[in-house]
């Protein structure tokens, strides 16, 4: 299981491997949205938690197709499938490498993209608790959609149309923890929900996602 | 004895069926004509409201039908994925885009209702966000049944679906509570004390919500032979070529 890690995440690193979409996409969204807004400082402010979180799920989606869609195709994923590995521990490992490859590194350079967005200041850590709480439920739950279209041509949209309902409870809890966080509000009733349903989808959604993926080797 | 499980042979459902879809279709139009008719002619202007309450015996069983037939796909979902019987899955397949009908009405009528009320089209409250929510769950399990071609594997993969999106559904339902207090009334037929609604809009409601029940399954019933009848037509035209 750790040599299928460490395999996905080099694959991941290198050229076309898709690393640094998902980051592109964050910092680009954050520029952009000034831009669109306007410059002044308390409207960024207000929006800065929702934006970030919103922008943070955008990119995580950007690469889901990529979870299983090039082992599908070199069959790989036969092989994985058949292997003494439980599938439904592939399946974790592959929604880990995308966590390390895309969700991981949204949740380091959050800060930088709330600086641009006049993040009030005793916000940032919450930033980067929530995210960091998170995005691991988003690419559990990422990995569920891309098993349930991995068989399909063209799935990308399907792919985002069946995934962006799931992601819901997980952006609310989230910007609502930046943004209670921004106000100096309490915050730990949306942490603690976002921990349940990061903790609820990281424990029973690989057992979904393999059971799909089973069906569409068939 | 009979059992429930007949009706999971095709033939015996088909055979049922012939005879009972007519008469729950003739009950459905009359039940429902009979509910709307009654309350949007023979029931006085709400002291408040003025005749937009009438909204309400199309608005409320449309909205209640739109949960019913996603509680009732996700039931259609776990027989056929614990007792694979084709007729359930194709029953679930049935019932989406009924249940997405039913939610817009509530959705198209809640706008048309809340312009005058509450003097805007949409507000984000839980109540309308919910069912903004399982407009798009309804939306993206039919997207995933129309993209996959071999019936069985599609009836796996939305049974799936629907299990899983029926969990975060009711999440999102909470979260929605959580993230925004409403706008929306209480439930319409709560008991809660002084907005007690009067019988004389409540007999009509309650005849109205069984017709649109009764409206549900006639077309779920219809919406199923027609699947048994692809399927049987299908594996004719496979037939026909093998020889």
């Amino acid at each position: 299981m750790i040599a299928l890690l460490v395999r996905d995440l080099r694959l991941a690193f290198r050229a076309g491997g898709g690393f640094g979409l998902g980051l592109a996409f964050f910092l680009i969204m954050a520029v952009l949205v000034p831009l669109g807004v306007g410059p002044e400082p308390d409207i960024l402010a207000r929006i800065a938690p929702g934006i970030l979180w919103v922008g943070a799920l955008l990119a995580c989606l950007l690469s889901l197709d990529r979870i299983f869609a090039l082992d599908f195709e070199d069959g790989s994923l036969d092989l994985l499938a058949t292997a003494p590995v439980p599938l439904e521990g592939v399946v974790s490992i592959k929604a880990l490498a995308h966590w390390l490859t895309t969700g991981l590194p949204l949740v380091l350079v959050s800060p930088v993209l709330g600086l641009l967005l006049y993040l009030p200041p005793q916000a940032y850590i919450w930033l980067v608790v929530s995210l960091a709480l998170g995005t691991p439920a988003l690419s559990v739950i990422g990995t569920f959609g891309a098993a349930l279209t991995v068989g399909l041509k063209r799935g990308g949209l399907l792919l985002s149309l069946l995934v962006l309902p799931l992601y819901i409870p997980t952006l609310v809890f989230g910007a609502e923890v930046v943004a209670r966080g921004a106000q100096g509000l309490e915050v730990a009733t949306p942490v603690a929900l976002l921990a349940g349903i990061t903790a609820g989808a990281v424990a029973l959604l690989p057992f979904a996602s393999a059971l799909v993926i089973r069906i569409n080797l068939r | 004895m009979a059992s429930l499980w007949e009706y999971a042979n095709p033939l015996k459902f088909m055979r049922t069926t012939d005879w009972l879809l007519p008469v729950v279709a003739v009950a459905a139009v009359v039940t429902t004509a009979t509910g709307l008719i009654w309350g949007f002619f023979f029931t006085p202007d709400d002291f408040r409201q003025g005749s937009t309450v009438k909204i309400v015996f199309l608005h409320v069983p449309a909205a209640m039908m739109a949960i019913n037939a996603w509680v009732m796909m996700l039931v259609a979902s776990l027989v056929w994925l614990i007792r694979r019987h084709h007729v359930s899955a194709l029953a679930a397949k049935a019932a989406a885009p009924i249940g997405l009908t039913m939610t817009f009405i509530g959705l198209f009528t809640g706008a048309v209702w809340g312009q005058p009320m509450w003097g805007t089209w949409w507000a984000w409250d839980p109540r309308l966000t919910s069912f903004l929510i399982l407009f798009l769950f309804y939306l993206g399990y039919i997207a995933l049944w129309s993209a996959i071609d071999d019936p069985d594997t599609g009836a796996d993969l939305t049974a799936v679906l629907c299990l899983v999106g029926s969990v975060f559904a009711v999440l999102s339902r909470y979260a929605a509570l959580f993230w925004n207090q409403g706008l929306h009334q209480g439930a319409s037929l709560s008991v809660a004390p002084g907005t007690r609604m009067d019988w004389a809009y409540k007999a009509p409601l309650y005849v109205s919500m069984v017709g649109f029940g009764l409206i549900f399954v006639a077309l779920v019933l219809a919406g199923t032979r027609t699947e048994i009848r692809a399927r049987r037509m299908k594996a004719l035209v496979a037939r026909e070529r093998m020889v």
